[in-house]
């Protein structure tokens, strides 16, 4: 954890992160977020990796959509950094790194409009479109429907600043309410909730971004086939800008201390499948869709599953080979990463 | 009031951004175009009035010579000019516009982007056709740009930039009652909730300031000189628009508004937001009192979606059509 932590929180890569720049795309965030999660000792196969990555994905995707107001995402990333801090309060050296960059992003985000907030949000929104991954914890708390789409509830407290639907007020030419209705709002709602604090320490008011576990313990699991991606357009086009970022963040981040690969008793594996055996089935089936033509067919006990698995990887294949750079890009930058 | 029609399935979902559809009824061919932004594309979508044939269209973002581009569309509207439609485009590098059916770009006006990425977002957003030669779209430093339009050829001029907002420009609307009398031909809105109101001509004049309360006018109309604002707030108020005065203030929804239209020959309002619900609304006005009046009709509530885009599809709004984040669909309603 302290490991992570402290890569995630260091100066230059906070300061990059900080800069002015487009969005990433979904490779680019999930090359970032396979070097992070490797700067521990932790270590997860190809599979077990795209799992965590939908799961990240869709616990972001919905803390951005239920936001009731684009200014409540600071108030999700302060109860992130809120959380954070509680994990390492012994430890002086990261609780100082960890303060430094909630005052930076404090300071950057706290002045933008709503409007500016809103650009934002929207614009995350843009990057999370089309994921449906179902998570098996917003299923059962009912947060989530069977399709993947996120309920959206038509009842509750109003955001701030916000009135609660139902009234009409008509004025005159002076500026005098001359007559007031009301009409049916189609939901149940109540008055807004005290406002969260923006500050360094404070009540963010809002559950979202809090621990999604706290209620429930059992493991999490992303269900359904494994997930391939939509053939988005804004993801395919590369940007020429992309790379040179990526290698700088590449460069940033090795300088770190990085545990090169472990001795089999230093390290723990991580494995979000519930069998070891269910885990080396889906790497096998990651492999075949991955940078390479070849398609391996592994014998299983379920003949029609492995030729459906077999299918969807040679459309999967396909679809890369007939993109333009993606893929040498990322086969160039995985490399890369790899040297550091 | 309303009750559900077939939707039409779209090629990609509709992104989360304002006055995310666009309607061009083309009543001589009995065809109804549909466009939907989804980051980098625009769906287009031809329906026939029997509902018997759709025909699709992707437009990808075109700047300059580059033939596919990252950059996002931050809006895609048909503009109507007496003499022709185009179907105009702004993204985070200029403005496109296109024949109506997506054919043919006819023009394409690049913005100033800096080299590197500055904190400040650079885009183009807000469409208008104006009268009979103008088409007006609004820039993220909050310029209004004024494109003169011939009446064929792709001969499009730059007649000039109205510097008012200081905030990025959310939307802008034209006068679409169709009525000469109306002295206010534009209204446009910005992050601040401020509404210019300006008559057109070889330079357009400002005719008044409406400010906001701080807080974003993400989608606005103009009939018979009253102005329609819909804020992040959920708020909408009518505005008198030469005169500023406030006539009604309506507590519309739980989220921000990001859809308002208006069927010119009834009055009839639709409005729409991230809370779920679209709701239909009924406009009057009394010319001798000067009086304006609302009142509230009917609501639709699409289960677990973030509405984007309403509009009505004909001039009565007799049908209205619906866009929502991650709906691959726009969902059609009819009035009985």
């Amino acid at each position: 954890m302290s490991d992570i932590i402290s890569t995630m929180f260091n100066k230059p890569f906070m300061e990059e992160l900080l800069r002015p720049q487009d969005i990433y795309s979904h490779r680019a965030m999930r090359t970032l977020l396979t070097r992070i999660a490797h700067a521990s000792i932790m270590r997860l196969n190809p599979a077990s990796m795209d799992k965590l990555y939908d799961l990240m994905i869709m616990a972001f995707k919905y803390q951005v959509q239920l936001c009731p107001r684009p200014r409540d995402l600071l108030l999700v990333t302060l109860n992130h950094i809120d959380t954070i801090k509680s994990f390492v309060r012994h430890n002086p050296r990261l609780s100082n790194q960890i303060d430094e960059a909630q005052r930076q992003l404090i300071e950057m985000y706290k002045p933008l409009t709503d409007g500016e907030f809103h650009l934002i949000r929207q614009t995350l929104l843009i990057f999370l479109q089309d994921m449906h991954v179902r998570v098996s914890v917003f299923l059962r708390e009912k947060l989530q429907n069977a399709n993947g789409h996120f309920v959206l509830s038509t009842s509750g407290p109003v955001p701030q600043g916000s009135d609660v639907p139902g009234l009409i007020r008509l004025f005159n030419n002076q500026g005098k309410e001359v007559k007031r209705c009301e009409f049916p709002s189609g939901g149940t709602y109540t008055s807004p909730v005290r406002e969260g604090s923006f500050d360094m320490a404070g009540d963010r008011v809002t559950r979202l971004g809090t621990n999604m576990y706290s209620e429930s313990a059992e493991n999490t699991q992303t269900s359904g086939s494994p997930k391939f991606k939509q053939n988005s357009q804004a993801d395919t086009t590369p940007n020429p800008l992309a790379k040179e970022e990526l290698n700088l963040l590449a460069k940033l981040m090795g300088g770190m201390e990085v545990q090169d690969s472990p001795s089999g008793n230093s390290a723990f594996r991580v494995n979000l499948f519930t069998t070891d055996q269910e885990e080396e089935e889906a790497g096998t089936a990651s492999e075949t869709h991955g940078m390479f033509s070849v398609i391996n067919i592994q014998a299983t006990k379920d003949h029609r599953a492995n030729s459906e698995l077999a299918r969807i990887a040679g459309e999967f294949t396909d679809h890369e080979e007939n993109s333009d750079a993606p893929s040498s890009k990322g086969d160039h930058l995985l490399s890369l990463m790899d040297d550091l | 009031m309303y009750h559900k029609e077939k939707s039409i399935q779209i090629k990609s979902s509709a992104s989360a951004l304002y006055n995310n559809l666009s309607v061009l009824r083309i009543a001589p061919r009995s065809l109804t175009y549909f466009a939907v932004v989804h980051a980098n594309v625009v769906n287009m979508v031809s329906a026939s009035w029997d509902g018997l044939n759709y025909s699709h269209r992707q437009l990808q973002s075109k700047e300059g010579s580059v033939a596919t581009s990252s950059s996002l569309i931050m809006q895609a509207a048909w503009c109507v000019l007496p003499s022709r439609e185009l179907l105009v485009l702004t993204s985070q590098r200029g403005i496109q516009m296109y024949e109506s059916d997506g054919s043919i770009m006819v023009y394409w006006h690049a913005l100033d982007s800096p080299e590197t990425p500055t904190a400040q977002a650079v885009f183009t957003r807000g469409i208008a056709a104006v009268r009979e030669k103008y088409i007006c779209v609004g820039i993220s430093s909050g310029s209004v740009l004024v494109f003169d339009v011939p009446s064929k050829g792709s001969n499009i001029t730059l007649s000039e930039v109205l510097e008012e907002h200081k905030e990025s420009i959310t939307d802008m609307a034209s006068e679409c009652s169709g009525s000469l009398e109306c002295i206010a031909d534009l209204v446009s809105a910005d992050d601040s909730g401020l509404l210019c109101v300006w008559k057109s001509g070889e330079d357009f004049q400002l005719l008044n300031k409406i400010p906001g309360f701080d807080m974003s006018c993400s989608s606005v109309k103009l009939w018979k000189g009253t102005v329609v604002a819909g804020y992040g707030t959920g708020q909408i108020r009518l505005y008198e628009a030469v005169t500023g005065i406030l006539h009604a203030e309506i507590n519309a929804h739980a989220r921000w508004i990001y859809s308002l239209d208006i069927a010119p020959f009834t009055g009839l309002l639709l409005s729409a937001a991230e809370d779920s619900l679209v709701r239909v609304w009924h406009l009057t006005m009394t010319p001798e009192t000067n009086n304006v009046e609302i009142e509230h009709l009917y609501n639709e509530c699409v289960t677990d979606t973030q509405i984007c885009g309403a509009k009505f599809c004909d001039g009565d709004g007799y049908a209205f059509a619906v866009t929502g984040y991650d709906l691959t669909e726009i969902i059609r309603y009819t009035q009985g």
